[in-house]
C-alpha cells in the first residue's frame, strides 16, 4: 500500500488535468484596485500565502506589510478603513478566527468598518494539522452581527467574491483559496452574489445543499451519482452569512427527496447547522443529514488521506449517499 | 482649538486651570446623576485633557469628523466620563447632555462608543485596542498626505494587553511622527495596583526600546503636561512620541485623593455635592 505524503502547506484541490486559475483573488484584487484607489492591501507575514503577493507587486505603495501580529493586523485595518480607505487584509482562517476575534468584533464589525479580511488555509485545505487547519471559522464568524461570511467553492467564485465584497459597504469574511484553484462554475449561468444561493443542478431523489469546495465535491458526487440512475441536485449557498432562508425554505418544500447539507467545516455552529435551523424552524418535513468534518482535532497527513478520512472526498460522499438512500 | 498664549506662558497655564476645573466640574456632575462612575480616574487625567483639547489639538468644535482635525482616540473607553467632559467643555457636547449621562439612548454610554458620541474616534473598552487602531490611522493619514495628529490615551494597567506592543512595535517600524501616544499612570486596575498586577516598570525604557520618543511627567503638574505635548508636537524627527503622565486619581477634591485606592472609587450619595464643591473650593485658592 502507497502511503501519501503530506504535501506542502497548501496543497492544490485541483485534481489531474483540472482547469485551474493562478492566485485569483491577487489578480482580481490587483485589477479592482486599477479604478478603486480606496483600495489597499495588509498582511500579517503571509502575502505570498495568501496571494497578496501579486497585489503588492502591482501597487507596492497600497502593501501594508504588518508582520506576524495578527491583533495589529485587524486593529490598524480597522483604522485605514476610519480613513476612508477599504482594507483587505489577509491571513490564515486560524489566525484571523483564532487569535484576533476581539480585533475584528470590536474594532472593525462593531462599527460596521469597510474591511474586507480574506483568508487561506479555511477547513481541511492542508495536512499540517490543527495549528493551521480553519475548521472551526464559519461558526466563530457566524456570531459577528452584520459580517457577510462568504465560502467560496472555486476560482469563479473567488473572482466574483472579491469584486462583491469590495462594492459591499461594511466588513467581510471570505475564506480564501489560492494557488492554483480549480475553476469549476464557468460551466454554470448566474453568477455570484452576496446572500443569495445557486441552484447548479436540480434533482429528484437527492439535494444537496453545500458551500465551498464542499460544493465542487457534491457536484462530482452528483454525476457519479448519476451512473446510479440516483437523480442529485447541488444548491450552492457561497453566502454563509447572511444566509439565503429562502433558497432554503423554497428547496424544503419539494417532497420526495433527501437533503444533504454539506460543508468543508466542523460539525458545530458551522453551514449545516445553520441550514438545519432553518428547516427545523421552516422547513417541511424532508428527511436530512449532514456531510460535515468531525468534532474533532484532525489529524496531520496527506490531503487526499485526509479527505477520506474524514468523508469529504467524492468517493466517501457517493457511498455515503448510496448508504442513506 | 489651541489658544494662543505664546508669549504669556503664566495666562495659558491660568486658563489650562480653569479648564481643567470645569473639565472635573463637569465629570463630577455626570457621576452624580447616576450615583457612580470612574470619578477618580476623571478628575486623575483632567489636567492632561485639558491641554490636549485647549493647548494641542487642531479641530472644530462645530464640526467634530472635519477631515482636518487631529484625531483623539480613548483606548481606555471606561474614561468616557473624562473625555465627555472635556468634549462639553471644548464646545463639541451640549452642557445640557449631562443630564443624559448613561440614561436609556442617551449619546453618553458608560464606556466610549464612536457612533454614539460626536468626537469619540472609536470604540474603545476592550483595552489593548487604541494604539493598534491608531497605527492604522496615522497610515491612511500619511496616505492622504495630511498633516494631522493621531492622539490617543492609554491607561498603565491597559498596557498588559500584547496587542499594545505590536503596535509599539509597528509605530516605529512605520516612522509614525504623526501619532502620539498618552499613557494615564495612576498605577491602578481593575484588580489592585497596576505595579503588583503586572509590574510595568521601567516604563520610560520599554518605550525608548521600541523606538519611540519619551516624555514623563507628572501629570497633574500642568506646566510639565503642556511642555511635554509642545515637545512631542514639536519633534522634526520621524518617530512615534509618548507621554507618559504620572496621576493622582481623585485630583483636586482632597477627601477623594485621600480615599483608599480602587479601580471605582466609592462615593456615598451625600458626598456628590461636597465633592463638587471642594474642588471648586480648591481651584479658588
Amino acid at each position: 500500500m502507497t502511503r501519501l505524503r503530506t504535501s506542502a502547506m497548501i496543497a492544490s484541490l485541483a485534481a489531474d488535468g483540472q482547469k485551474v486559475t493562478t492566485a485569483p483573488f491577487g489578480h482580481t484584487l490587483a485589477r479592482l484596485a486599477e479604478t478603486r484607489s480606496d483600495i489597499v492591501g495588509m498582511t500579517a507575514d503571509l502575502g505570498k500565502y495568501t496571494d497578496l503577493h501579486i497585489f503588492a507587486e502591482s501597487h507596492p505603495d497600497r502593501f501594508y506589510q504588518m508582520g506576524m501580529a495578527e491583533q495589529l493586523l485587524m486593529a490598524s485595518a480597522a483604522g485605514m478603513a476610519r480613513e476612508g480607505f477599504t482594507p483587505f487584509v489577509t491571513t490564515y482562517a486560524v489566525f484571523a478566527a483564532r487569535r484576533a476575534y476581539d480585533f475584528i468584533y470590536m474594532a472593525i464589525a462593531e462599527d460596521r468598518l469597510n474591511v474586507k479580511i480574506a483568508c487561506a488555509l479555511p477547513g481541511l485545505t492542508t495536512g499540517y494539522g490543527p495549528s493551521h487547519q480553519g475548521t472551526d471559522d464559519l461558526a466563530i464568524f457566524r456570531a459577528i452581527p452584520g459580517l457577510v461570511v462568504i465560502d467560496p467553492c472555486d476560482a469563479v467564485d473567488v473572482e466574483q467574491a472579491t469584486e462583491a465584497a469590495a462594492n459591499h459597504v461594511g466588513p467581510v469574511y471570505m475564506r480564501l483559496l489560492r494557488g492554483h484553484v480549480p475553476r469549476v462554475l464557468d460551466d454554470f449561468a448566474g453568477r455570484f452574489e452576496i446572500g443569495k444561493a445557486r441552484l447548479l443542478r436540480d434533482g429528484a431523489d437527492v439535494l444537496f445543499i453545500s458551500t465551498g469546495i464542499l460544493t465542487m465535491r457534491v457536484l462530482e458526487a452528483a454525476t457519479a451519482l448519476s451512473g446510479d440512475r440516483i437523480d442529485a441536485g447541488v444548491l450552492h449557498m457561497p453566502t454563509v452569512k447572511p444566509l439565503d432562508l429562502a433558497a432554503i425554505t423554497a428547496a424544503l418544500q419539494r417532497p420526495g427527496r433527501l437533503i444533504i447539507v454539506a460543508e468543508n467545516h466542523t460539525t458545530p455552529g458551522g453551514f449545516g447547522e445553520a441550514v438545519l435551523a432553518q428547516a427545523a424552524l421552516h422547513g417541511g418535513a424532508a428527511p436530512m443529514r449532514q456531510i460535515a468534518l468531525p468534532d474533532a482535532f484532525l489529524d496531520a497527513g496527506a490531503l487526499p488521506t485526509l479527505h477520506d478520512r474524514y468523508g469529504i472526498s467524492t468517493k466517501t460522499i457517493v457511498e455515503r449517499v448510496k448508504a442513506w438512500l | 482649538m489651541r489658544s494662543e498664549h505664546l508669549s504669556n506662558r503664566p495666562a495659558q497655564l491660568a486658563e489650562l486651570r480653569i479648564r481643567a476645573t470645569r473639565i472635573r466640574d463637569f465629570a463630577l456632575k455626570m457621576a452624580a446623576v447616576q450615583g457612580q462612575g470612574y470619578v477618580g480616574q476623571a478628575l486623575g487625567v483632567a489636567d492632561v485633557l485639558a491641554v490636549a483639547y485647549f493647548a494641542a489639538l487642531v479641530y472644530r468644535p462645530a464640526d467634530p469628523s472635519w477631515d482636518g482635525r487631529d484625531r483623539f482616540l480613548l483606548s481606555i473607553g471606561h474614561y468616557a466620563i473624562a473625555l465627555y467632559a472635556a468634549l462639553i467643555e471644548a464646545g463639541v457636547l451640549p452642557q445640557s447632555e449631562i443630564e443624559t449621562y448613561g440614561a436609556d439612548d442617551s449619546r453618553l454610554p458608560m464606556s466610549g462608543m464612536a457612533h454614539y458620541t460626536p468626537g469619540m474616534e472609536i470604540t474603545g473598552g476592550s483595552l489593548g485596542h487604541g494604539l493598534p487602531i491608531a497605527i492604522g490611522m496615522c497610515l491612511g493619514l500619511k496616505r492622504k498626505a495630511s498633516n494631522s495628529f493621531v492622539y490617543v490615551l492609554l491607561s498603565d494597567g491597559e498596557l498588559n494587553e500584547g496587542a499594545t506592543w505590536e503596535a509599539a512595535m509597528s509605530a516605529s517600524h512605520w516612522k509614525l511622527g504623526n501619532l502620539i501616544a498618552i499613557v494615564d499612570v495612576n498605577n491602578q486596575q481593575a484588580d489592585g495596583p497596576s505595579s503588583t498586577t503586572l509590574g510595568f516598570e521601567p516604563l520610560s525604557d520599554k518605550w525608548r526600546a521600541f523606538g519611540w520618543w519619551v516624555a514623563r511627567v507628572d501629570g497633574n503638574d500642568m506646566d510639565a503636561v503642556l511642555s511635554a505635548f509642545d515637545a512631542a508636537r514639536a519633534l522634526p524627527d520621524a518617530m512615534p512620541r509618548i507621554i507618559l503622565c504620572d496621576t493622582l486619581m481623585g485630583k483636586g477634591v482632597p477627601f477623594l485623593e485621600a480615599r483608599d485606592k480602587t479601580h471605582f472609587i466609592r462615593i456615598e450619595p451625600e458626598e456628590w455635592a461636597k465633592a463638587i464643591a471642594d474642588l471648586h473650593a480648591g481651584a479658588a485658592e
